[in-house]
């Protein structure tokens, strides 16, 4: 105990405070977000793979214990697999669309000026709107009958595409929802990321008198890197998770051709009551999610080098 | 900034005028849902066409406050957005400040755990959740619909990031002066990150006021409903029996609140995202 004074001393001189004084106010800063954290997402996760071993129904009392009899069915589960190809069409079709508008808008307008700031929240708007509210307008939008398109297709004479009941367009027309509602956040990313490249290397451009097209390749792109890299990853991992705009336009039809992995799990668990079931798909998608995501980052680092 | 230097002005005027008509066609169907939602049925019962609410009518603006659910809705999630706004950026930033500032066993190890769960995602959990919450009975509470959103991690990395770039010389000069952590806390690092906090809060709201799915399988009685999923169930059972203009305008009403929070507050959206201290 003698060297606790010496120490506060000594820490009264330099100003950083007693280590074991700061643990203990670190555990008082730390202990109530750490005790939410294991309770509603760490202690979940294994309760969730402890609930997908299991037959598990929702409201009732079956619980009885199957081992890996879920996953197994799953293999053979053909609705699954087609979830899963939904899903993936879904991603594929979303994230290199979305990263290359919001780059393009970020681009175009990043900078000063009134005007550039107007356009800026105007696209970002969209993004502030529920999910309900996004399908709402757009399902207007599509509609075959009384759409905003309808007269453009009356005005080539052509029968108005139902765009959501069709196996071919439904998807993209989920997806082109999604671009509507998403593209706002990767695009403030992007204008955050412009907004700290040196003005001295544009300068430096500037007196090369290079063209717009080598400032972009040689010193913007190069230079906001790090901020693509976690937009795509930002984006796989959102858009992996699409449910709402499939739920809500579609409701997975028709014939199944736009139900997602998300929608497979609520489906499963709290319309047919099969919680254990639903609990190895949400399993597949979270082992899913996480490999796209490392592969996603282990392709950036290869990149680096 | 490097544009408008860059070869030529003309190429700019192109691209900001392509951009502009651009975000005309990005506002068009708002601009028509707005105007739906001020045209009387009889006549969307014809015609849905025209961007300009003519003849005009407030009838389904006044048919949902006199109905009462869409204010009900509407309540219910400003209690949960602010209510849950308010828990993440308390805990982000205390524990934030711990993981950038104090000096305690397993910082790192903690801090890498806390960051791991960056990649579970909330469909992932969303199943035992909803056991755990029937198991201890809560439902249909705001307790449900708040609690388990507070352990999501995004916030707390987002604040150790900021308070790491606090210089150290400002809290240094503090505890000279015998100042306490919580007072170093309270009187130096909050004033100083208001604007990472309010871009952090911000988004929370967002995520907060749009959440679908856990509200979608927690709250499930229609007098407990948010206003996502009140308004899901229009769409989806009463459809369009209330008529479409009743149904442009509840979605109009509902969004209301976060579209005046955007505009009061866009500039940090857009601006706030890089949340450094100070730039």
């Amino acid at each position: 105990m003698t060297a606790a004074p010496a120490a506060a001393h000594r820490a009264a001189r330099s100003g950083a405070a007693a280590p074991r004084r700061d643990a203990l106010v670190a555990l008082a800063f730390l202990a109530p977000f750490l005790v939410l954290y294991a309770g509603f997402l760490v202690y979940p996760l294994f309760k969730g793979f402890w609930i997908s071993l299991h037959d598990w129904e929702l409201v009732g009392t079956r619980r009885e214990w199957i081992g890996l009899l879920n996953y197994r069915d799953l293999w053979t589960d053909r609705l699954f697999w087609m979830a899963v190809r939904n899903t993936l069409a879904f991603v594929a079709m979303t994230v290199p669309a979305m990263t290359v508008l919001a780059l393009a808008l970020a681009l175009a307008l990043q900078g000063p000026g009134r005007w550039r700031g107007v356009l800026r929240s105007v696209f970002f708007l969209s993004s502030v709107f529920s999910v309900t509210v996004v399908t709402l307008v757009w399902q207007m939008v599509l509609s075959p009958d009384n759409g905003l398109l309808v007269p453009l297709f009356r005005a080539v004479g052509a029968e108005p595409v139902n765009f959501l009941g069709s196996r071919t367009w439904a998807m993209p027309a989920i997806a082109l929802t999604t671009l509507w509602w998403g593209v706002g956040l990767p695009m403030a990313l992007f204008l955050a990321a412009l907004g700290q490249i040196p003005a001295e290397l544009y300068e430096a451009a500037e007196l090369d008198h290079a063209s717009r097209r080598t400032v972009l390749s040689r010193i913007t792109l190069p230079a906001i890197r790090p901020t693509v890299l976690l937009v795509l990853v930002l984006q796989i991992v959102g858009q992996f998770q699409i449910f709402g705009q499939a739920q809500l336009m579609t409701q997975g039809g028709p014939a199944n051709s736009t139900l997602t992995l998300v929608q497979y799990i609520y489906n499963t668990g709290f319309r047919d009551w099969l919680v254990g079931y639903a609990s190895a798909v949400a399993m597949a998608l979270f082992v899913l999610m996480l490999g796209f995501s490392m592969l996603q980052l282990w392709l950036g680092r290869r990149g680096d080098a | 900034m490097a544009a408008g230097r860059g070869p030529g002005r003309l190429s700019d005027r192109l691209i900001l005028g392509a951009t502009t008509a651009f975000a005309v066609l990005w506002l068009i169907p708002i601009v028509w849902v707005v105007a739906m939602s001020l045209k009387p049925n009889a006549v969307l019962m014809r015609s849905t066409a025209g961007l300009i609410p003519a003849p005009f009518t407030l009838e389904n603006y006044a048919g949902i406050v006199e109905r009462a659910t869409v204010p009900t809705w509407l309540m219910h999630s400003l209690i949960v957005a602010v209510s849950m706004t308010a828990l993440v950026l308390i805990l982000s930033s205390l524990a934030g400040y711990a993981f950038a500032r104090l000096d305690f066993p397993f910082r790192r190890t903690l801090f890498v755990l806390v960051l791991a769960g960056l990649m579970v995602p909330e469909q992932a959990v969303f199943i035992p959740l909803h056991t755990i919450m029937s198991t201890l009975g809560l439902h249909n509470t705001y307790t449900a619909l708040v609690l388990p959103r507070l352990a999501v991690p995004i916030g707390v990395f987002l604040m150790t990031q900021f308070f790491r770039a606090v210089p150290k010389e400002l809290e240094e000069a503090a505890a000279l002066d015998h100042a306490s952590r919580l007072t170093i806390f309270l009187k130096v690092m909050l004033p100083l990150s208001v604007p990472a906090l309010t871009t952090l809060g911000l988004f929370t709201f967002i995520y907060a006021w749009n959440d679908y799915l856990w509200p979608l399988v927690s709250a499930t009685q229609a007098d407990r409903y948010t206003v996502t999923v009140g308004l899901a169930s229009i769409q989806s059972n009463f459809a369009f029996s209330e008529g479409l203009g009743a149904v442009m305008a509840s979605a109009v009403f509902a969004s209301l609140p976060i579209v005046l929070l955007f505009l009061v507050f866009q500039r940090f959206i857009v601006a706030g995202v890089a949340m450094g201290p100070g730039k």
